[in-house]
């Protein structure tokens, strides 16, 4: 049954802050199982905003966002979010294998089933060897690879990403964007990713959200036809060279427009 | 790898190098222009004295010590505990905060009379004195750890429909470790002068003497040896607590915290 419905809908939502600030006009939205969808836009866009509401982090101030068609995220094991900050947000006190399995150990998941999942996990993203390491022992792309086994411990239904590899340099970025759509495959994941880099959104997308700012506003759904699996040497192409320039264009006719 | 090393015997031995200079310079002030004992004993002198009056000198640290760690004892649970409440809501901390400061401000001296008129026992009159001194930093630094949580880590957990009591032992809790220690070598230090203070405001004497007595009871009598030998091990009875707090905070945070690591990567 849940094939058929979204995995997350946002019809309609928006969000205005008690000062008046509006961060996002109604914004509508679906995500179904099995998309890699983008949210891409300047500074401001509101992406972050829309990012944690389908996190359930943020209520909607109007409108409102549906998990599976609930009003909020079921919780069982079938359905779990997971989310990628844009810094690695781990516990410093804690070694690596611990850190991963933190969501295991807050929804009570028997010991020997989340150290199971945990290992898995790590060796997904190959840091199999590092659980036993504090997260100051690592450098920032492996901090990072630890917070996606994080998230991937739970196994989880949708996976919400917020510039996860913003703070990195860009040959890191380009090894661990290969690394995430190789997951997004092989786990035939779900994920929703916030960036403002057009060619990460090309490059990763199966279809890519153009957000603007002022207020936060959706502009454009663009399908990225490319096919998968993608190689770095897909950048190279006209077809990918096309894709970005139209992205392009696209935000910047909605930041020329009155602000 | 060298470096640190070398460094670490540098901090080692510099301040090392200053005291013997120091020592040196007034021994040979004293000597050069005969300064009577009775003024500013030489340091060859206070090292004798420390030698002939270990006994008193030991017994009456006893007494200090034990009112000084009786008194960070107290104030670490009833500081903690008091963390604990104002971290569960801002109103309770907005309206409680401003007695903890008061409490802070107003001098030792000035109220320690009171507690030993209204508290019987001298000893536990000592202890709260001491007490009242060294609480202040455990409240305020233990406060501000428990909210000094990474906004991000607290998003994770609120996705992970984290308990209340979960959030506390998992995330508030350690995240406010390296700040407790912070608070706890400052008030290690408050928690003796506070034992201090309270002693010469009490004047006890007899058998439960302590070092504010000794030094007290030299004054008057003049023996100034004694003075300084019995500020000798108050001082190194604050280095040492100093530096045995800083061992706990290094047992507990050495694996992870950057104040307490070490090693240079």
């Amino acid at each position: 049954m849940d094939a058929a419905r979204p995995v997350v809908a946002v019809s309609g939502a928006g969000k205005t802050y008690d000062n008046g600030t509006r961060a996002l006009a109604a914004v509508t939205l679906d995500v179904a199982r099995g998309e890699f969808v983008v949210l891409l836009g300047p500074s401001g866009c509101g992406k972050t905003t829309l990012l944690r509401m389908t996190a359930g982090l943020l209520p909607p101030t109007d409108g409102a966002v549906r998990w599976w068609g609930a009003p909020a995220p079921p919780d069982d094991d079938d359905h779990r979010l997971a989310m990628v900050f844009q810094s690695p947000t781990l516990m410093p006190w804690a070694r690596v294998q611990a850190n991963v399995r933190l969501p295991l150990d807050l929804a009570r998941v028997e010991r020997r089933t989340a150290d199971a999942r945990a290992a898995e996990a790590l060796a997904g993203v190959g840091l199999a060897q590092d659980q036993e390491r504090y997260p100051r022992e690592l450098s920032g792309g492996m901090q990072m690879r630890v917070s996606i086994a994080r998230a991937l411990a739970v196994r989880p239904a949708l996976l919400l990403m917020d510039e996860p590899f913003a703070a990195l340099d860009e040959f890191t970025r380009h090894r661990l964007d290969d690394d995430l759509l190789a997951l997004w495959q092989r786990q035939a994941l779900t994920v929703l990713f916030v960036t403002h880099g057009i060619q990460e959104a090309v490059y990763l997308a199966t279809r890519v959200i153009v957000m603007a700012a002022q207020p936060g506003r959706v502009i454009a759904d663009v399908p990225i036809d490319l096919p998968h699996p993608r190689a770095p040497a897909v950048r190279g192409t006209p077809a990918f060279a096309a894709h970005c320039a139209h992205l392009s264009s696209l935000v910047a006719a909605a930041s020329a427009g009155p602000a | 790898m060298n470096a640190p090393a070398h460094l670490g015997v540098l901090r080692l031995a510099a301040p090392l190098g200053v005291a013997v200079l120091l020592l040196a310079a007034w021994q040979a002030a004293v000597m050069l222009w005969e300064v009577p004992f009775y003024i500013v004993p030489a340091p060859t002198r206070i090292l004798a004295t420390l030698w002939d009056d270990r006994a008193l000198l030991a017994a009456s640290l006893g007494v200090t010590a034990s009112v000084a760690l009786a008194a960070l004892a107290l104030a670490v649970v009833a500081g903690v505990l008091t963390a604990f409440v104002f971290a569960q809501s801002r109103i309770i901390e907005a309206s409680l905060l401003p007695y903890a400061i008061l409490l802070q401000v107003t001098p030792i001296v000035a109220i320690a009379p009171l507690i030993i008129i209204w508290v019987k026992d001298t000893r536990t009159a000592l202890v709260l004195c001491a007490a009242v001194v060294a609480i202040f930093p455990i409240i305020s630094s233990t406060s501000l750890g428990l909210r000094s949580v990474d906004p991000g880590l607290a998003d994770l957990f609120r996705m992970s429909r984290a308990s209340r009591l979960q959030v506390l032992l998992r995330l508030r809790i350690p995240s406010a470790l390296p700040y407790f220690f912070a608070g706890l070598r400052v008030a290690s230090g408050l928690a003796l002068i506070g034992a201090v203070v309270a002693e010469f405001v009490a004047g006890t004497g007899g058998q439960g003497a302590g070092l504010a007595y000794q030094i007290l009871m030299a004054g008057i009598e003049l023996n100034i040896p004694r003075l300084f030998a019995a500020l000798v091990v108050i001082t190194s009875a604050g280095v040492a607590l100093y530096a045995a707090v800083g061992l706990l905070a290094r047992l507990a945070l050495g694996g992870w915290h950057d104040s307490e690591v070490t090693e240079v990567r």
